[in-house]
Parts: C-alpha cells; structure tokens; sequence
C-alpha cells in the first residue's frame, strides 16, 4: 500500500509527489514561512510607526511595506493555509485515500509557490507594490504608479489565485463525493461543511478578483481605460470588483477557521457539539450574506444614504448567524467538561479577540460612525481583531491540536502556554491601542506624523505590543520544532476524539486507512474505539491493493452510497511543468513581453491535452470487487464522475467571472460619466446571427453525441459537426473583432466590448479545444459505451461557449441597433 | 522605572489629561454633527462593554460549573444566539439610520458652499459665491461659524478623503465625480484637517486647516475672496 501511495525516491519524487499529505504540509509550512516574512514587515511597520516623525524608512518603502504585509497575509498566508489544512485533513476525515484531483492539488501548490515568490522578490528588488492591498485605482493606474510595482501585484496575485480556484474545484469535489461509504451529507464532520461552503464562496468570490486583476492589467499595459474617468471609465467599478471579492473572503478565511473551532472545542469539553443543523444553517447564511455587503467598504464614497442603509443592515445581519456560532460553542463547553488544555486555551483567545472584532464589526456597519471611523487605525485594528481572532487563534488551535497527527510526538505544554501568553497580551495591546488611536483620527497608511497629535504613546505601546507578539511567534515555532525532534511517541488518538482521522497510525501514512471504513454516524471511533485496528487489519472496503492502483471509494452526494472506485492518477512531474509555462505566460506579461505570451499559453494548452490524457487508462474494466461483497465500476464507467463534477464546478466560477463581467459592462454604461461613448460597434448583426445559428445547431449535435444509445460512429460524427460549427463561429468572431468595435483604447465601451467578445471567442476555441480532444480519445479507443466523459465534458463546454456567445452579442448589438 | 512602567504611567496620564483631545480627535467634537456620532460611538461602546461581559462571563462560568447538564438549543441557540443579537441589532440600526439621515446635506436657506479640490498633495478650496467663484486658498478652509457648510469635495489625480473629525465624517474625493458634505462649526475656531485616503508618497503629509468664522470675519473673508 505504501509503495504504490507514497512519492517516488529523490528530487523527482519529491518534485513528482500527487499525494494530498504531501502537498497539504506543502502548503502549510510555505504559507507559515510567508507569514514569518509578513510579521517581520508588520514589525518594521510598528517601528517605523513608534515614534513621531521617525526617518527609519522613508514613505517609498513604507508604502511598500504595508502593502506587502496586507497582500502577504491575505494572499500568500490565509488563503493556502486554509488550502494546506484541507488537503491534509479532508480526506482522512471523510474516510479517503486523497482528494479527488491530486495532480491539480501539486499543480495549485507550484502556482502558489512561484506567484508568491515573485511577489516576495520584489520586496528585495525595491518594486514591490506600493498602492495598499487592495490596490485603488487610479492610484494604482499607469499615470500614478509608471513602474512594474502595480503588475508585480496583479501578476503575482492572479497566479496564486490559479491555486485557489483549483483548490475550491477540489474541495467542492471531494467533499461531495469522495466520502467514506455510507457517510450521510447530514452526518457529515462540521469541519468538512465549513470547507464545501468555503470552497463554494471561493468558486463565487474569486472571480471578480481575477476579473478585475485583467481589466486593470489591460489598462496598465495596453491603455484601455476601464478606471479613466476621463474615457467613461470608472475608478469606483475597481472598488466594486475588489471587495465584490474583498468582503466575501473575510469569510472564506473565518469559515473554515470556525470549522477547526467546531471540531476541537467540543473534543475539549469532552462532549457532542450542540445544534449541528442550525450550524450549518447559519454557515450558509453567512455565505449568502457575505455576497450582498460589500459596498460597506465604500460607505464614504458618496453612494445615497438609503442605499448605504440597506449595505448597513446586511452587514449588522452577519452577527446573527455568527453569534449563533458563538452561543451554540459556548453551550457545549456548558454541556461538557471542559479541559484548559493547550488547544482549549486558543480557543479562549480565539473567543475573547473575535468577540471584541465582531462588535467593532457591528459599529463600523453603524453609516455614520463609519464616516469618521473608516480609513483610521480603528479600522486596521478591527480587521486584525477580526482575521487574527477568527483565523490565527483557531490555527494556532489546529496546530497544536493536529500536531501529533503530523509528527506522531505527543504535544509539549508548558511552552505552548507561554507562547499562547506572549501572543495573546502582545496582540492586544498592539490594537486596543490602534482602536484608540484611530478614534483620535490617525488615518490609515501615514508613514509619520507630528508629535502634536497625541499619538505618540499610543503608537509606542503598540509597536511594543508587535514585539511581544513577535517572540510568541517565534516561542510556538521553537514549540514545534522542539516537538517534532524531542517529543515522546503519542498513542493513536491523544485527544480522545470521535472523527475518523485518529483511525489511523500516527504519523499518518501516505494511504491514511489501509481499508476504507464504513460510517453511519457522527463519531465513528468513539462508536468503535478498536476501528483503527480493523481498518488496519484490511477489515473494511477496498482493502485489497490490484494492479498497483490508487483506488478510494465515490459515493452518492447526500447519502453516501458507494457508487463507483475512483482510480487516482500517480506521482507525475506533469503539474510541476504545467506550473511552469503558467509561470512562464505570467512572467512574460509581467516583463511586457507580450510575444511570449501565447506561446506559454500554447505550452499549457500542451500540457494539459497531455494531462487529461493520461487521466484515465482507456480499458474497460466492468464490475470489480470493492470489499464486503461490493461490486463496482470504476469511475471512467459510471456517471457523475468526479471529473464531470469538477467541469461544473469550474463552469460555476467561469460563469461567475462573466456575469461579473457583464456587470462591469452595465455599471459603466449607468453609472460612469462620458457615456454614450462616441462610436459604438457596428450594428450589422449577420455575422453574429450566424455564428449563434451554427453554435445553436451544433449544440443539437452535441446532445446527440452525448446520448447513451449512441454509437462510438454516431459519436464521431456529431463531434465532426460540433468542430465545424466552432471553426465557423470562431472566424466569425474574430472577425468581428477585428473589424467591427472602435479602437479599445479610445473609451471603455470599446474596451470592454472587446473584452466581452475576446472572452466568448476564447470560449468557442476552448470548446473546439475539447470536442478536439474527444474525437481523438475516440479515435485512440478510450471511449466505449459506458465511458464517454471526454464527450460530455466537451458538450458541456460547447453549451457554455453558446450562451455566453449569445449574451455578449445580444449585450452589444441590440444597444448599437437601437442607436 | 522599566519600560512598562513607564509606558502605564504615560498611558494614565495620557488619558487622565488629554482624554479625548487632540488636533484630529473624532471624541471632541466641534458641532452637531459630529458630535451626534460622537454620541453613536458612547453609546455603542457602552453596549459593546455590556456584550462582552456577557459572552465571556458565560464562558468563563461554563468552566466553574462543570457539567451543566445537556444544553438547550432553545436557550442557547434561539435565545443567545438569534433573538438577542436581533432586537441589540434592530434598535441600533434604526438609531443608526436616524442620526445617518440628519447628516444629509439638505437643501436650506442659510447654506455656504465650498469648493474643496484635491490633487498629490494639498487641498484647494474656494467659496461658491451668487456671481461666480471666490478667490481660491491651499492648505486653508474659511467657513462659518454656526451655519451649515456644504463642501463640494472633487479630485484632480487619484482619490483623497476630506476630513475634518471635529466636523463631520469624511467623504472621499473621487476623480470623474462629485461628492457633497455638511460641516457644522459651533463656535469660531481652528479645526484640524486630513486626507483620510491613501493617496500615494506625500499622503502622511497631506493635511489642512480648517478656521471657523464668528459672522464679522467671515464677511471679511467674502470681500476678500470676491
């Protein structure tokens, strides 16, 4: 089992590894170096700020600095940790071998490995970005900001962000489907909920983010003036992209935080926790809620009050499923009997600093205490209340809490505590004193101010809370380490928990459970405290190893019904190469290459034919023996296979990203200025007509070719049908291109109307791509009766490409029609 | 005396002395607007104080008492967790939504306007007058004492925020837009002013003076802007 799990011997196994263990430490000790480098310039922050008209460093790199400490922590810290703890941890509680896309989880990691490093070079090369994190235009536009700072940002956040949509790909995949047999939705662990609806935001989120990352790109180097007031552009449509983004994310990183809160505290109180159901209710509600607050970012840039008023109330609403969170934790710790044990006590700092945030939360949702509060230290702190209160706490929680689980030591208490301490009294100290501080109006940003103020002491007690805060850092640091090297072998489950991942050796192996279990409620190793013996004993399902595979088990969505083997691809270097033409592509538009562009597009396209290639083996295997007189097929041979899931889920996100778009689009024509733009794309219609007439046809086809009767030659020949309808669209499209719309850098109508029609063409050639692929698994014999996912994958694809054809065409030439 | 020591003296003496002064401080309001949100701050903080205790006094009892029995959902959940934040959050909102409304710059008989311009790195204003413009000023607004002023808040470059926390909240100065504010100075006096939005190198140093007129100097600063 091992050797058909584990990564390969040397470089290239360690370059080659798939495994989600793997990855999953990957990401988290990287994510941990990145916050190491966030807190040091979070400290040269705090020194520069300590005393008044300090010349530590002059304002270039102030300005560099907090916007890498802000970027850093959200984008290079947060977000892949949360990604790191999911990997690891998913599929050991949900009773799997791996997630369900293992080369894409090694693929994300690179991406995120090489995005974050240039953004962290840089910093040594004195061209960091320097416009705030979150990056307002048109400060962060050409005229503001002439050098590379701005696209380092734009560049290196979009690369990293690959990885987060793949991981949100995979999460949602994973958790759906790669369950442990009979492992009910509604039994599910809450952690494992936290992370689907996580991965859902994710999926919803990051679009706009992405989006608006292109648009500005495209302002910056090409001068298409999406953000230019002066050519119908908007700065404010950037603001509205950003924290269409920005606000969701807070939660996407409180989420799954709380998830590790939900999973520890009650092991802690030594009890179930209470109100599962409406947990998961309330996570759902704060996902939908998350989605409809985000102008409470721009309470001060002069939207109607009533419209502020209706943001106010959505963003007080949050505290009701939050505090239902809150009551229903506190609750179990009265139910149970609670251990102050190391984990218990970030808990408890967890509480006390996440309490004091969301009540400075629910003030600044308060519209006119906003206006004075907003862009002050009070609004720092409150968000560091926040994000180190709903996410560092709870991980520090995790860490300790898990630690065993990766190292197989048992925990050491005394420096833990000491470090809890430092880190806690350093935390609070550092922005009780910027909440007090920001409410005597010292703005955000500032590099210095005059000792007239009345901040001095305020400000030097803070810096000097930063260093306490510091050494506990670096004391939990010393903490694990000392535990890794030192500590004492552990038992299998230390903490006397209830969910399947201490069903396992420790540390865990690189197949997790040497036999799959088969769960029916909530806690299967408090039901049976001996399970881990009988897993390891080849005592449950698809125990026996065949033909050197990496099988784990597919089950039905809600009830956990196994429904097919999934056959895992092995160690590869493929993603790490695909990683690196992706790096390449980037790169190349970073150097303002833009000849090379293509080519590492080209490149990727490459890689990832060959990729999906190699997916699955071709062969028909029929029915195979699953364990406890089991029979099933194999993914390839079943519906609802987890790459078909993962090509919706990966539409979902597309199609977020074009709704944004088209957003975009409708919110400069209404709100911007210098609109209508003084010449509009030509109004023929024809070629549009007919490129949707032949789409439209083709997609008849594609149902065809599609259909369980059919034939493999029935097949071929609608797919034929399907390539000649998209060879003939996209001429059509290009042309239209080419031809038909005003030059893009004369107005954003242009510019956005050639964004529009470039993102349907790149559609059209991306479902070409895909029925192109399928035809030649066809051709190859790896498409059979029961084993047509290339072909529906294409479909699906060409169904996308058709409607958001039809809505670019219809967005532009009725408009220019009616004119 | 340590570090500490000294930093617990300073921070007593601090708040003994000063309390809420200070050149920008948003807790010494100089008119009714800001002072009305001066007052939304006590009120929520006082609020905020009385939650806290709450929450962490029913986590801290959750370790002396031990074993309280099973929870109730009712209690914990539907009480604690949904009607209580409900009916703390509905009042507030409403009180919120009030104060947020008297704020508006609507239209009276008795209003001044203001030009404020900002660019990279200083703020212009100039008085809108009934025959035209008034004579511009950098780094200085002269406004009425005792009469609401709405500042005409534009951008010439990236985006500024116009703030004067003794006066008012802050509005931002968007380029390609024009935002409104009312100001409200009680009494004749000198007022600190900032740009509140990160707007580039020379941001930290981006501030003006704001002096209020009592109603004969401020007709000496009409003829001399006219």
């Amino acid at each position: 089992m091992h050797a058909i799990w584990d990564r390969g011997p040397g470089l290239r196994g360690a370059l080659g590894t798939v495994n989600h263990s793997d990855v999953g430490r990957r990401f988290i000790i990287t994510a941990f170096v990145f916050f190491c480098i966030g807190r040091v310039l979070a400290m040269l922050i705090r020194t520069q700020l300590a005393t008044p008209g300090s010349a530590f460093v002059g304002p270039a790199i102030y300005n560099q600095l907090f916007t890498m400490h802000g970027s850093i922590m959200m984008f290079l810290f947060a977000i892949p940790m949360i990604e790191g703890l999911a990997f690891y941890m998913l599929p050991k509680l949900l009773g799997a071998r791996d997630m369900a896309f293992p080369r894409l989880s090694a693929f994300g990691y690179w991406c995120y490995l090489f995005g974050g490093t240039i953004l962290v070079l840089s910093l040594f090369f004195g061209v960091a970005p320097d416009s705030g994190w979150f990056m307002y235009t048109p400060l962060s536009s050409k005229p503001f900001t002439p050098g590379i700072n701005a696209d380092v940002w734009l560049i290196g956040v979009t690369f990293v962000e690959v990885s987060a949509m793949a991981a949100a790909i995979e999460i949602m995949v994973s958790v759906l489907k790669l369950r442990a047999p009979g492992l009910r939705i509604d039994r599910m662990p809450l952690f494992a909920w936290y992370l689907l609806v996580t991965a859902l935001m994710m999926l919803i989120g990051f679009p706009p983010l992405i989006l608006g990352s292109i648009l500005l790109e495209l302002e910056r180097a090409f001068d298409w003036p999406f953000f230019d007031p002066n050519r119908g552009g908007d700065p404010l449509l950037w603001q509205h992209l950003f924290w269409l983004f920005g606000h969701p994310e807070v939660y996407i990183i409180f989420l799954p935080a709380a998830g590790v809160v939900s999973t520890v505290l009650p092991v802690m109180a030594r009890t179930r926790i209470i109100g599962y159901g409406w947990i998961i209710a309330a996570i759902l509600a704060l996902a939908i809620l998350s989605f409809g607050l985000w102008v409470h970012h721009m309470f001060t840039t002069g939207i109607p009050h009533m419209a502020l008023g209706f943001f106010s109330a959505a963003s007080a609403l949050v505290a009701i499923p939050t505090g239902i969170q809150i009551f229903a934790w506190i609750g179990t710790i009265w139910a149970g009997r609670p251990e102050l044990k190391l984990p218990m006590l970030h808990i408890l700092g967890f509480f006390v600093v996440f309490i004091i945030g969301g009540l400075t939360g629910v003030m600044l949702a308060m519209v006119p205490f906003n206006w004075q509060a907003h862009d002050t230290a009070f609004v720092t702190a409150h968000l560091h209340y926040v994000l180190v209160g709903g996410f560092v706490f709870p991980m520090l929680a995790g860490a300790v809490y898990w630690l065993p689980h990766f190292t197989g030591r048992q925990p050491i208490e005394r420096l833990g505590k000491a470090a809890f301490w430092l880190i806690f009294i350093g935390f609070n100290l550092t922005f009780l004193m910027m909440h007090m501080v920001g409410l005597l109006g010292q703005p955000r940003r500032i590099y210095s101010y005059p000792e007239a103020m009345g901040w001095t002491w305020y400000n030097l007690l803070a810096s000097f809370g930063s260093f306490i805060m510091a050494f506990g850092f670096a004391l939990f640091a010393l903490d694990v380490a000392l535990q890794i090297w030192l500590g004492r072998h552990t038992q299998r489950n230390p903490w006397r928990a209830g969910t399947l991942e201490w069903a396992m050796p420790l540390p865990a192996p690189s197949y997790n459970f040497a036999s799959l279990p088969s769960v029916s409620d909530f806690e299967p190793v408090t039901d049976d405290p001996q399970l881990a013996l009988k897993l390891a004993c080849g005592e449950g399902f698809l125990g026996e190893p065949r033909h050197g595979w990496r099988e784990t088990m597919g089950s039905h969505m809600l009830t956990g019904r196994p429904e097919y083997i999934v056959l895992l691809p092995g160690n590869t270097l493929l993603p790490l190469l695909t990683a690196v033409m992706t790096g390449g592509f980037f790169v190349s538009i970073l150097a303002g290459v833009y000849a090379l562009a293509p080519v590492f597009l080209v490149a990727v396209a490459i890689c990832a034919w060959r990729w999906a290639w190699t997916t699955t083996n071709g062969k028909n295997f029929g029915l195979l023996d699953a364990g406890h007189e089991l029979a099933l097929p194999v993914h390839a041979e079943a519906p609802g296979s987890p790459g078909h899931w993962g090509s919706v889920f990966a539409i979902v996100a597309d199609g977020t990203l074009f709704a944004t778009l088209v957003f975009g689009y409708a919110y400069l024509w209404t709100i911007a200025g210098g609109w209508p733009p003084p010449a509009l794309i030509a109004a023929s219609p024809i070629g549009g007509i007919v490129a949707l007439a032949v789409l439209a046809g083709a997609s008849l086809a594609a149902r065809k070719a599609t259909a369980v009767r059919a034939t493999l030659t029935e097949r071929r020949r609608f797919l034929w049908m399907m390539t000649g309808a998209q060879v003939v669209a996209l001429a059509l499209l290009i042309h239209e291109t080419a031809t038909a719309i005003p030059p893009p850098s004369s107005h954003a109508y242009a510019a956005t109307v050639m964004v529009l029609f470039v993102y349907a063409a790149f559609h059209v050639a991306l479902a070409l791509l895909l029925t192109g692929f399928a035809l030649a698994r066809i051709r190859a014999g790896f498409v059979s009766d029961q084993r047509t996912v290339d072909v529906r994958v294409a479909a699906m694809w060409h169904g996308y490409a058709l409607a958001v054809t039809a809505v670019v065409l219809l967005a532009t030439k009725v408009p220019a029609m009616l004119a | 005396m340590l570090i500490w020591q000294r930093a617990v003296v300073g921070v007593c003496s601090l708040v003994a002395l000063a309390g809420c002064a200070g050149p920008l401080s948003t807790l010494a309001p100089g008119g009714p607007s800001a002072g009305a949100i001066a007052n939304l701050w006590w009120v929520m903080l006082a609020g905020a104080v009385a939650i806290f205790g709450l929450t962490t006094g029913l986590l801290g009892m959750a370790f002396l008492v031990r074993n309280g029995g099973p929870a109730s959902v009712r209690l914990w959940i539907i009480g604690l967790g949904i009607a209580f934040p409900t009916t703390v959050l509905i009042v507030l909102l409403l009180y919120g939504l009030v104060i947020g409304e008297r704020l508006q710059p609507v239209a009276a008989a008795d209003v001044v306007e203001i030009e404020a311009i900002a660019r990279q790195w200083h703020w212009r204003f100039r008085p809108v007058l009934a025959d035209g413009r008034g004579q511009e000023t950098i780094g200085v607004l002269h406004i009425p004492a005792g009469r609401p002023v709405d500042v005409i808040v534009r951008s010439e470059d990236v985006i500024h925020s116009f703030w004067v926390p003794a006066l008012a909240g802050k509005m931002d100065a968007i380029p390609g837009k024009t935002n409104r504010l009312r100001l409200v100075a009680a009494q004749p006096g000198r007022y600190g002013g900032v740009c509140a939005e990160f707007c580039g190198i020379g941001h930290s140093g981006n501030r003006f003076l704001v002096i209020a007129h009592d109603p004969a100097s401020w007709a000496g600063v009409l003829a001399a802007a006219s």
